[in-house]
């Protein structure tokens, strides 16, 4: 029995505003102009891919999370559920229960383990996720409500999302947050190579290592692209060298390509360099 | 004691650089903490001293002891994360997927699963080289709750404030929106927003801003790498304008700022033009406006 699924490659970085963007959405494009490819941005506090493609919306959907609701009317207050929520999410004062949902983690325990059926869990909407097509481009993004704290159970919805409508697709790329924590995690967890996107400065480098220890935990091979490469130094080489990490692609630091980006353009058309990196990239 | 916050919204705006800059001016008046608890970097411009260190617990992780499991999979039925499953016949909690719910726990008919504390990181008080004191931590792998740890960072850089009569606390936070960054903004007298002219600088910007106005602190932007995009930068000018939002300065694409990162030192120290003016300048009207 074969599943045919898509190759998941997740762009991510540790440090901030490396280019983990500009690398997805200019290689995206790159093998739309070959096949099809779908596109996902997962960075759903900041989402911002979608400000380089302009296409047409196939789907809109409200993406929810799951709380408990009280329902006063059936409540014995027993007194179980402040007792089994590890988040103190659900608390007893005095005869009301108060629920916190941004302190939530939707684990059920209060709604299944209380006696009376008084907290049944309810949708909350958390964000909004928006697919969008152009040529042989699918771009799906997902975007966190402000004041949603969570970002794991929308990336996690968003990925499933992709998982069912685009589960034969060749290639999926997943434009990951930056960072190292949860949402980076729930991001990279399942992809079948992650790219980590850097800087050669003490900042990116220190925070790629935080990477690196997060892939390894996670168990994912990846590689290293360097961007901006020729400004701060050579230490990020160095340590991929000496950690046996392979380096994709080096990235020359270009102000053109700032300069593109700022206007929300692709810029692999303009420099060979970065087209050739590209393909580089897509025949490892 | 004020307490002043620095956010981008979007990661690489130079949050960190120019924090460290404002600490070195702020001298021994300023207690530094340093937020961006999942991908800290002040201590490569501050040079800690890491004189206190202590391991932070936060959440739970379960452990199913093998001995008196009897592989009725009661738990994996319970579990939201998939964090059990069974391999060689043994059932076994993924310590990454875990998030400590304890649901697991509670229906195992034979008690045979633990909470056990979660070791979630590290934090450090350091004597730093402004002569003042810096509060930082490092999140482990797989650990849940970064907004609990900003909270430890940010409680403790007030409680040494407060007992040194120090006059403000300076925030690196961290890109994005969600907890930790919620976190770093409870208690805010000011927040700096650093930004980037570019398309996604400025739509990162406003979706931060948006936040900051549900908090209600007052707030000032400082443009980084302005002159990259004339055009993107007065539209962000007129953002500002529109949202009442103070424009504390425009600092223009300067290499030095990664020299000077790859010496440890901050763009005050290194500097001595016009970066090293706007943000003394910047600074000063910071602390005017924070004061009243």
């Amino acid at each position: 029995m074969t599943d045919r699924k898509p190759l998941k490659i997740a762009i991510a970085s540790g440090k901030g505003g490396t280019g983990k963007t500009t690398l997805s959405t200019n290689l995206a494009a790159f093998i739309a102009e070959q096949q099809e490819v779908v596109l996902v941005d997962l960075d759903v506090e900041e989402p911002n891919s979608g400000l380089f493609f302009k296409g047409e919306l196939i789907h809109e959907e409200a993406i929810f999370k799951m709380i408990p609701q009280w329902d006063e009317s059936k409540c014995t207050l027993c007194g179980i559920c402040p007792k089994v929520c590890n988040y103190h999410a659900v608390i007893q004062l005095g005869p009301s229960i108060l629920v916190f949902p941004e302190l939530c983690h939707s684990c059920y325990a209060c709604s299944e383990l209380c006696p009376a059926d008084a907290l049944p869990m309810i949708p909350k909407k958390t964000g909004t996720l928006r697919d969008f097509q152009i040529g042989n481009l699918h771009f799906v993004e997902s975007r966190l409500d402000i004041g949603e704290e969570q970002a794991v159970p929308l990336i996690s919805k968003t990925k499933k999302y992709v998982a069912d409508k685009y589960g034969d697709v060749g290639i999926a790329i997943f434009d990951s947050p930056p960072g190292t924590s949860c949402p980076v995690m729930e991001a990279t967890k399942d992809a079948d190579f992650v790219i980590l996107v850097t800087e050669p400065t003490p900042f990116g480098l220190h925070d790629l290592s935080l990477a690196v220890e997060t892939m390894r935990a996670l168990n994912r091979p990846f590689g290293v692209v360097v961007n901006r490469y020729g400004i701060g130094n050579y230490e990020v080489i160095t340590y991929c060298r000496e950690e046996n990490i392979l380096v994709l692609a080096k990235i020359s630091n270009n102000r053109k390509i700032a300069e593109l980006y700022s206007s929300g353009k692709l810029m692999y058309q303009d420099f060979p360099e970065v087209k050739k990196s590209l393909s580089n990239i897509l025949d490892y | 004691m004020k307490e002043i916050v620095v956010i981008s919204g979007k990661g690489g705006t130079g949050k960190t650089s120019i924090t460290a800059s404002f600490a070195v001016l702020g001298s021994v008046d300023v207690v530094v903490a340093d937020c961006d608890v999942d991908a800290a970097d002040m201590h490569l411009l501050m040079q800690p001293d890491y004189d206190f260190a202590e391991d932070f617990y936060s959440g739970e992780v379960a452990y199913i002891d093998q001995n008196n499991c009897i592989s009725c999979g009661k738990c994996v039925d319970v579990c939201r994360f998939d964090a059990i499953s069974v391999k060689n016949k043994l059932f076994v909690v993924d310590p990454i997927s875990c998030e400590g719910c304890g649901y697991c726990a509670r229906v195992c008919p034979t008690k045979t699963i633990v909470n056990k504390n979660r070791l979630a990181g590290k934090w450090y008080i350091s004597n730093i080289k402004t002569g003042s004191i810096m509060v930082h931590a490092r999140l482990g792998i797989g650990a849940d709750n970064s907004g609990k740890l900003v909270a430890k960072v940010k409680n403790e850089a007030k409680e040494i404030a407060m007992e040194g009569r120090k006059g403000f606390i300076l925030v690196d936070g961290s890109p994005g929106i969600g907890c930790p960054v919620v976190s770093s903004l409870s208690g805010a007298n000011f927040v700096v927003l650093v930004t980037e002219p570019s398309v996604s600088g400025l739509h990162d910007l406003k979706r931060v801003y948006e936040l900051v106005k549900k908090i209600n602190i007052k707030a000032g932007c400082i443009i980084n790498k302005a002159d990259v995009n004339p055009e993107k930068c007065a539209e962000i000018v007129q953002f500002l304008i529109e949202n009442d939002i103070v424009h504390l300065t425009d600092l223009p694409y300067d290499e030095n700022f990664t020299r000077a990162m790859v010496l440890g030192q901050t763009m005050v120290e290194y500097d001595h033009g016009i970066l090293k003016e706007l943000l003394t300048e910047s600074w000063e009207k910071i602390k005017q406006l924070v004061i009243n």
